[in-house]
């Protein structure tokens, strides 16, 4: 199992590698895809299986399909876009190295606390999270179709042609 | 299910740790290195999904569903985030004919 | 306790009327048409005069007690308690009548002197507010009231200088007045504290107990009267604070007649009269009083002889005159000084008046070289402007000789020099104001013809206060005739009971030497009389004109011994310098560019600052992400 988990944490981390560094945005997309699909099999493993399920078919299924659909229609995959300069590019990396080694030594010392409940292998089925999400969370959830209203008319209002533009 | 069972029992949590924070870094950096806005807007699901990750496991650790649904919510609101911000990168493309991020810069002094 | 409250009740009308006129005066201003407001004020005056005159009645009836009338308790920190509280006594009651009734005489004369003035409204707003601050200092419990009636006539005295603002010579007048009181006043604020360390309380009634035990050359009590002398000064132009009474003649006559003659110069020698048992511990103190008085009388006696502006000549007798009132208190004979304070308040008034009714009927020709011949044409005016110039020449039976006469006494009784060098300026002060009277009512007239057509004489409305002053001057001694003319001093004797007396205002000198020394003295005022007379009218001297050379002591007498000159040398210009430093140098280079630095560093910051917001997003995000590293570096090593 273990040699499970670190195949997919090498995997996670090759593909994320290569979003930020592949020269052409269609590729970039490929790679993220693969890098959910091995998040999704964290998932798996971690006994979420709602949430691997939902993982899949919303990120990989609906928002990169949409990532797909803009770079496609807009015909972004052959604009060329210069690349920051070298100084900028150090500073980014060196930065981007600081906060991991930073955010690595602030876990390190921190204390884990032992889980209260004892274990329960049912966290994570479709039923369990239905029960939560109906039950406990019922007003937040109601408010995310609010949420997703907003944003359909956000994009529709911001995706129209201006008439007036001559 | 039992085989699942045990092996969450055998995998200690730092790494889960370990790999999120790798994940969050790897985002950040490809947001400070990229000037291609649709790259950028990539790299910012990444750190998402990797706070993600981060939630399910301690979730799953401590036996307590609302980590679960957390991340639920969290899926629910990136995907509205990106779909307004495809939008916006259209009419970026529309307005100024390029997806360079330093190009959009009139919010200064 | 009706009887209390009755009087408590009229003692604080007394001031408050006045208050209330200047109150209504000020607010209703737009809508107070001709003459309401001066009526107004001069009603309101008569009538604290009506109450003070009550008030004299009920005291006198029940002769000797002091009454202190305590309104409320004002301050209250700490050790330091001060009520606002008044003390009507002898002495208060007779300073109240003064004021009252001599103020309520010039205000009925302003009436007609001010007429036809556009600001006529804010004058007579401002002399009744002087009213009320002179009432306070008078009336007052304890030294801090008597303050701030002593600083709200000195306000009075510089709004009512400088009343015809547009003049400039006339607000430099003001503001030198103002200023060189302020001198005088700092030393009396420090007396002041000296007193409360001293003896714990301000209040009257507190502090002469306390006086009871204590040796006489204390040196504390040396200093604390000496300081409120400074104060007396300057409030009552002594030398060497006495240059702002001549200037403060730029005002109108009404102003130089009320608080430049009869009541604000006074306040000086009330206070001391008051804090007669304190100089009585001082006999130092007294000396110096003495010699600065005598000195006073007989310098401002010899400037007096030569000068050619009619309102000047009766200034420099004014700084005179206190000068006898301060030898008196130099004696310790405070009654008298007290005496003459009230029959100088009532010849002086008369003299400014007349000499107003004068400057009125020349429409503003104050130069007594271009008078002459008015005697025909101003009959009132000359005849009590006679009567006021015999006063203070101090002939017998008029008033100003009895109260001269009791100073000049008690001055040989102490020591025969000053009784000789009193006398000299008797004998000067008799020889300028007949030259004062000849020239401008004598003769013929010597002005244009224009205004030779214009004579006429003033109205009713000034020639009855004018009247009933003349009066005043001729029978106002009458109410303090010492032994010798079969009198019981019983003025003196009035006052003895918020007074302390030295023995030399009772035991005086034996009845044979007293009556050498009178005629002696009335032989020779007669003398210069008839001398003046001749000089005058007889051979026709007149002054000599501006451009004319003049012999030297003359001339430096005319000059007023150059002291302006001196002090602005001395003192205005060092002092002006020192100012300019500050407000150029230190001022302007110092502070200035300091506070003017803190904003030059601020807008160069932020015009550095500025640079941060470049719009550019990947800058900011590289910013947050610093932030959040710095942030948990921080959490991580703290």
């Amino acid at each position: 199992m273990i040699f499970l988990f670190y195949l997919l944490s090498a995997v996670a981390i090759f593909s994320a590698l290569m979003v930020v560094f592949s020269r052409s945005p269609i590729n970039s997309v490929i790679f993220l895809i693969v890098c959910f699909l091995s998040l999704a099999g964290h998932y798996i493993l971690l006994n979420a299986q709602f949430l691997a399920i939902v993982h899949i078919i919303v990120y990989t299924g609906a928002i990169m399909v949409l990532f797909l659909f803009v770079i496609m229609l807009l015909n972004l995959n052959t604009s060329v876009v210069p690349r920051k300069s070298s100084l900028t590019r150090i500073a980014a990396v060196i930065s981007g190295g600081l906060l991991f080694l930073v955010m690595l030594a602030a876990f390190k010392d921190a204390a884990l606390v032992k889980p209260a409940n004892t274990f329960n292998p049912s966290i994570g089925l479709v039923r369990q999270a239905g029960m939560v999400l109906y039950k406990d969370f019922l007003l937040p959830f109601e408010i995310t179709a609010l949420l997703f209203i907003s944003a359909m008319v956000g994009a529709v209002l911001l995706g129209r042609k201006d008439r007036n533009q001559n | 299910m039992e085989k699942i069972t045990t092996a969450i029992q055998l995998i200690p949590l730092q790494h889960y740790i370990v790999l999120s924070i790798t994940l969050f870094a790897i985002g950040a950096l490809g947001v400070l290195l990229r000037r291609n806005t649709i790259i950028i807007l990539m790299c910012i699901e990444l750190m998402l999904n990797s706070v993600n990750l981060l939630l399910t496991a301690f979730s799953a650790y401590h036996s307590d569903p609302a980590g679960q649904v957390f991340v639920f919510f969290i899926m629910v609101v990136a995907a509205a985030e990106v779909a307004v911000g495809l939008s916006l990168i259209v009419m970026m493309k529309r307005n100024v004919d390029s997806l360079d991020i330093n190009l959009l810069s009139r919010l200064k002094w | 306790m009706v009887e209390f409250s009755q009087l408590a009740f009229f003692s604080v009308l007394i001031p408050v009327l006045p208050l209330i006129g200047f109150l209504l005066i000020i607010l209703l201003s737009r809508f107070l048409k001709g003459n309401f407001s001066g009526i107004l004020a001069t009603s309101l005056t008569g009538l604290s005069f009506v109450f003070s005159l009550i008030l004299f009645l009920k005291h006198s009836s029940g002769v000797g007690n002091a009454v202190e009338i305590d309104l409320f308790n004002w301050l209250e920190v700490g050790r330091l308690r001060i009520p606002f509280a008044f003390l009507i006594d002898s002495l208060s009651i007779t300073m109240m009548m003064i004021i009252t009734g001599v103020g309520f005489l010039i205000h009925l004369y302003s009436i007609g002197y001010m007429k036809g003035d556009e600001r006529i409204n804010t004058f007579f707003a401002y002399m009744n507010l002087f009213t009320t601050s002179m009432l306070l200092l008078v009336m007052g419990a304890n030294y801090l009231i008597l303050f701030i009636g002593w600083e709200g006539v000195g306000l009075c005295s510089y709004l009512l200088i400088g009343f015809w603002f547009k003049n400039e010579a006339y607000n430099n007048a003001a503001r030198k007045a103002f200023i060189v009181n302020r001198i005088g006043d700092l030393g009396f604020i420090i007396g002041i504290i000296l007193v409360f360390f001293t003896f714990q309380t301000l209040s009257f009634s507190e502090i002469f107990p306390q006086l009871k035990g204590m040796l006489p050359n204390n040196a504390l009590i040396i200093t604390i009267t000496l300081l409120l002398f400074v104060g007396a000064i300057g409030k009552s132009a002594q030398i060497p604070l006495f240059t702002w009474l001549p200037d403060a003649m730029a005002g109108p006559t009404p102003v130089s007649a009320l608080i430049h003659a009869a009541t604000m110069v006074t306040a000086g020698i009330y206070m001391i009269a008051r804090s007669s048992l304190l100089f009585n511990l001082a006999p130092l103190t007294l000396d110096i009083i003495l010699i600065t008085g005598m000195t006073t009388a007989l310098f401002a006696a010899t400037i007096g002889l030569f000068q050619n502006d009619i309102k000047k000549v009766l200034a420099y007798s004014t700084v005179s005159q206190l000068g006898y009132m301060f030898v008196a208190l130099g004696l310790g004979v405070y009654s008298a000084a007290v005496f003459h304070v009230t029959t100088h308040a009532f010849f002086k008034a008369l003299l400014f008046m007349g000499a107003g009714s004068v400057i009125h009927a020349l429409h503003g020709e104050q130069d007594i070289r271009r008078m002459g011949g008015l005697k025909s044409k101003l009959p009132y005016t000359y005849f009590t402007f006679l009567i006021g110039t015999i006063a203070i020449s101090g002939f017998p039976p008029f008033s100003g000789f009895f109260s001269k006469d009791q100073i000049l006494m008690a001055a040989w009784a102490k020591h025969p020099l000053i009784y000789i060098l009193g006398m000299a300026g008797a004998l000067m002060t008799c020889f300028y104001m007949f030259r004062l009277l000849f020239l401008v009512f004598h003769n013929s007239f010597r002005g244009t013809t224009h205004q030779q057509e214009h004579l006429h004489e003033s109205p009713r409305v000034m020639t009855i206060p004018l009247v009933v002053l003349a009066v005043l001057s001729f029978a106002g001694g009458f109410i303090n005739l010492p032994a010798l003319f079969g009198g019981n001093l019983s003025f003196s004797r009035f006052l003895s009971t918020s007074l302390a007396d030295g023995e030399l205002a009772f035991h005086q000198i034996s009845h044979t030497q007293e009556y050498l020394l009178l005629m002696l003295s009335f032989l020779a005022l007669l003398t210069i009389l008839l001398w003046a007379a001749h000089l005058y009218l007889k051979k026709k001297k007149l002054p000599s004109e501006e451009n004319v050379k003049l012999p030297a002591i003359q001339n430096l007498i005319y000059h007023k011994y150059y002291i302006e000159e001196i002090y602005d040398f001395c003192f205005v210009k060092p002092y002006t310098a020192i100012s300019l430093l500050f407000s150029r140098i230190i001022e302007g280079k110092g502070i200035n560019a300091f506070v003017d630095g803190i904003g030059t560093v601020f807008s160069f910051g932020s015009e550095r600052f500025r640079k941060l917001q470049s719009g550019n997003i990947s800058f900011y995000v590289f910013a947050m992400i610093i932030g959040i590293l710095a942030f948990l570096v921080i959490n991580l090593v703290v």
